[in-house]
C-alpha cells in the first residue's frame, strides 16, 4: 500500500478519535488560558489577562530561571555521558560485565521515577549534601543521561567505522579521529539526545521534588503547589507557554534533518543525472 | 581481453636477484578470529615498486592480510616488517602506509578538496602547500574543478578517484588497495587499470592490490599471490602462475583449465607421460617431473592452447582426443567448443573467430579430433 492510497472511513475515525484522545485535554488547556474570567470553567471572552499578571508574578519567574538553568546544564552533562556510554555499548563488542553494563544502562528508562528519586535523596543525604540547585540538576543528567545513551547507541550501530579507519590511516591518533570524523556525523543523534534531555528535565516534577531544596524550586513545582490550592487562568497560561516551547524545539529538531535529507536526495539525483 | 597489456615492467626482477633486499616482509604471519585460522603462517617479500596483487576466492583472508599490514589487525603469531622496520608496536596512524578503502570510505561531511587534504593536515603542512597540493592530485585523477563537491554528489567512478587521490597525496612509501575496481563496470574498470600502472609507474610507489578478479590480477601486477584459506598457495609473475599452475586449485582458480586424473607411465628428464583414461589417451608433456612411475596425478589443459579438428591428425597416438561437438559458446572474440570425449569427459577447447561468423566450419554433432602440442599441458602433482 503507498502513502498515495486515500484514508479509508474507518481509517479517518480512528485518527480522529486518537487525536482528539491525544490533544483536546492541551487544547482546552490552551483556549482557556485566553479567558477573560478568573472561573477556569466559564468562558468570559478573550484576554491576555493572566498572560501579563505571568509576567508580573515573581515566583514564577524565578522558577522558571531554575528550570532553564537546570534543563540546560543538566542535558549538557548528560549528552557528554551518555555519549561516552553509548559508544562504550556500541564498540567494545566484547568485554566483561557487557550485559550487565547494557542492563544498568537501560534501567533508569523503566525504574519508578519515584524510586529513583528517592534513591537520589538518600544518596544527596548521605553524603551530607545541601540540598539545591546542583543536586536537581546531578540527578536530572543521571537519569536522562540513559536517554542519551540509547540514542547515541543507536546511531553508532549503523556507523560505517571504515570512515575512522581511513582517517587513523591518513595520520589521525584515535582522539583526533573521533573529534574530526566521528562526533561530526553523530552530531544529528547528539542533538536529538540533548533535546530530549532538555524537555525531561524541563518537565520533570517527581525527581525534583526528591532532590530539590530551598531556593531550587522548579516550574512544574511551582505549577504542582499552586494547582494544590485551585486551578487558576495564570498556570493554563504558564503551561500553555511550555507547549509552545517544547512544540517550536521539536519542529525544529525535525524540520531541519528533513531539510537536510531533502537537500541531500536532490544533489545525489543532479550526480546521478550528471 | 580488448586491450594490450599494461603491465608495469621492472627492469630488473628484484625477486630473483639474491642481492636485493625486500621492501616488506612477511616471517610466519597468523591470524584467526574467534578460533577460526584468516591467516595462515604467511611469508612472502614484497620489492621496492612492485605493482603485487593478492589474489583468491572470497573469504581466503585477504583482506585481512591487508589490514594487518595497514595496522588494523594485530598478527597473532609472525612479524611484519616494512622498509626494515618491524611493526608490531606501530599503530596505522604511524606506518608510511594508506590504504584505498573497498568502499572508498570518503568523509561524507567533507568536500573533496578536503578528503584530499585530511591526511596532509595531519602532518602540519602549510595551508598554501597543502593546496598546491591537492590541485596537483585532482589533476593527476582528472578531477579538476570538482573539489568543491561532497562525496554524495559524485558519481561511483569519481569517488573511487577521490579515494585514489586521497590515498596517494601523502606520497607514502606503500599503497594499499583492497578491490579498488570491484564497484566500476568492464570498461571503466579496464580504462582504471591502465591509470592504476602509469600512475604507479610515475610516482614509483609501491603498491599491494587485493582482488578476486584474476584477469585484473594478471594484467596490472608484477608478481602475485594465489590464496586459500589464509595460506599461499603459489607466487609469482602471472605469466608464470598462469602457464605453470603449482597445483590444481590454483590451475582451476587462475583462467579456464581442462584437469584429467591420471597415472605417470614414464618420467625422464625430458619428458612425462601419463596415462589418462579420463582423457582416453595417453599425454605427453615435455617436461621432466621429479615422480616414481605408477604415482597418481593430473594434467591441466587450457582451452585456448587445444586444437580442433574434423580429420584425425596423422600418425599420432598420445595427445589427441577424440569425440563430438555437444555445444559451443560464442563470445565474439572467440567461441568456446564443448567436446564430448568418447570416454564420456567433456573438454572445452576456445576458438578465435578469425572470420565472420556466417557458416561454422565445425559446429554441433561433429566427429572432431582435439589435439595439443607437448608444451600445452601441465602436470599437478597436488
Ligand atoms: N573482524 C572479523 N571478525 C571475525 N571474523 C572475521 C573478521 N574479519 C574477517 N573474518 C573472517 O576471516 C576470514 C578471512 O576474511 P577476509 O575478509 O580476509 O577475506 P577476503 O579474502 O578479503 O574475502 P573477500 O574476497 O570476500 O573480501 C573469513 O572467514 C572471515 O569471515
Ligand atoms: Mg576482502
Amino acid at each position: 500500500m503507498s502513502a498515495r492510497d486515500g484514508l479509508s472511513p474507518f481509517g479517518v475515525t480512528a485518527l480522529t478519535l486518537g487525536f482528539a484522545f491525544l490533544y483536546l485535554p492541551i487544547v482546552i488547556l490552551v483556549i482557556f488560558s485566553f479567558n477573560e474570567s478568573r472561573l477556569v470553567t466559564v468562558w468570559a471572552g478573550f484576554s491576555t489577562r493572566w498572560y501579563v499578571a505571568l509576567f508580573q508574578n515573581q515566583q514564577i519567574i524565578d522558577a522558571a530561571m531554575v528550570t532553564l538553568r537546570v534543563a540546560l546544564l543538566s542535558s549538557t552533562i548528560a549528552t557528554i555521558l551518555g555519549t561516552l556510554a553509548g559508544l562504550a555499548l556500541a564498540r567494545f563488542a566484547r568485554f566483561r560485565g557487557r550485559t550487565l553494563f547494557t542492563g544498568m544502562i537501560y534501567a533508569p528508562l523503566v525504574m519508578p521515577e519515584v524510586i529513583t528519586g528517592l534513591s537520589l535523596l538518600l544518596l544527596f543525604v548521605s553524603l551530607d549534601w545541601d540540598r539545591g540547585y546542583w543536586t536537581v540538576t546531578l540527578a536530572h543528567a543521571t537519569f536522562s543521561m540513559a536517554y542519551v545513551a540509547v540514542i547515541v547507541q543507536s546511531r553508532l550501530v549503523g556507523f560505517d567505522r571504515s570512515l575512522e579507519e581511513a582517517a587513523m590511516d591518513l595520520g589521525a591518533p584515535p582522539l583526533k579521529t573521533f573529534l574530526v570524523v566521528t562526533l561530526p556525523l553523530i552530531a544529528p543523534a547528539l542533538l536529538a539526545g540533548w533535546l530530549l534531555a532538555f524537555t525531561l528535565s524541563l518537565d520533570d516534577l517527581v525527581i525534583a521534588s526528591f532532590t530539590s531544596g530551598p531556593g531550587a524550586t522548579t516550574l512544574p513545582m511551582r505549577i504542582y503547589s499552586q494547582v494544590r490550592l485551585g486551578v487558576t487562568p495564570e498556570i493554563n497560561a504558564i503551561s500553555t507557554i511550555l507547549i509552545a516551547i517544547v512544540a517550536v524545539g521539536v519542529s525544529l529538531a525535525t524540520l531541519t534533518q528533513k531539510r537536510q535529507l531533502v537537500r541531500r536526495r536532490r544533489e545525489e539525483a543532479l550526480a546521478r543525472r550528471a | 581481453m580488448s586491450q594490450a597489456s599494461p603491465q608495469p615492467r621492472l627492469r630488473l626482477e628484484p625477486w630473483n636477484d639474491p642481492a636485493s633486499v625486500p621492501y616488506i616482509r612477511l616471517l610466519e604471519v597468523s591470524k584467526s578470529f574467534a578460533g577460526q585460522t584468516a591467516v595462515d603462517r604467511v611469508t612472502l617479500d614484497i620489492y621496492k615498486g612492485e605493482f603485487f596483487s593478492l589474489l583468491g576466492p572470497s573469504g581466503c583472508g585477504k583482506t585481512t592480510l591487508l589490514r594487518m599490514l595497514a595496522g588494523f589487525e594485530q598478527p597473532e603469531r609472525g612479524r611484519i616488517e616494512i622498509d626494515g622496520a618491524d611493526m608490531s608496536a606501530v599503530p596505522p596512524y604511524r606506518r608510511p602506509v594508506n590504504m584505498m578503502f573497498q568502499s572508498y570510505a570518503l568523509f561524507p561531511h567533507m568536500s573533496v578538496a578536503q578528503n584530499i587534504a585530511f591526511g596532509l593536515k595531519q602532518d602540519g603542512i602549510r595551508k598554501q602547500e597543502i593546496a598546491t597540493r591537492v590541485e596537483e592530485m585532482l589533476a593527476l585523477v582528472r578531477m579538476e574543478g570538482l573539489g568543491g563537491r561532497r562525496p554524495h554528489q559524485l558519481s561511483g567512478g569519481q569517488r573511487q578517484r577521490v579515494a585514489l587521490a586521497r590515498a596517494l597525496v601523502k606520497r607514502p612509501k606503500l599503497l594499499l588497495l583492497d578491490e579498488p575496481l570491484a564497484a566500476l563496470d568492464k570498461r571503466l574498470r579496464e580504462h582504471t587499470q591502465f591509470e592504476l600502472v602509469s600512475i604507479q609507474e610515475r610516482l614509483g610507489i609501491t603498491f599491494v592490490i587485493v582482488t578476486h578478479d584474476q584477469e585484473e590480477a594478471m594484467t596490472v601486477s608484477t608478481r602475485m599471490a594465489v590464496m586459500d584459506q589464509g595460506r599461499i598457495r603459489q607466487l609469482g609473475v602471472p605469466a608464470e602462475v598462469y602457464e605453470f599452475p603449482a597445483s590444481r586449485f590454483v590451475a582451476e582458480f587462475v583462467g579456464d583449465v581442462n584437469v584429467f586424473e591420471g597415472r605417470v607411465v614414464r618420467s625422464e628428464r625430458d619428458g612425462t607421460l601419463i596415462h589418462a583414461p579420463a582423457a582416453g589417451t595417453h599425454v605427453f608433456i615435455d617436461r621432466g617431473h621429479d615422480v616414481a612411475e605408477g604415482a597418481a596425478c593430473a594434467v591441466a589443459f587450457r582451452p585456448e592452447k587445444l586444437a580442433l579438428a574434423l580429420e584425425p591428425p596423422a600418425e599420432r597416438a598420445v595427445n589427441v582426443i577424440e569425440g563430438t561437438v555437444f555445444d559451443i559458446g560464442y563470445l565474439g572474440d572467440m567461441s568456446i567448443y564443448h567436446v564430448k570425449a568418447a570416454s564420456g569427459a567433456m573438454v572445452r577447447v576456445a576458438l578465435a573467430n578469425r572470420l565472420r561468423l556466417v557458416e561454422r566450419p565445425i559446429t554441433w554433432e561433429d566427429r572432431v579430433w582435439i589435439s595439443w602440442a607437448p608444451g600445452a599441458g601441465v602436470v599437478l602433482l597436488s
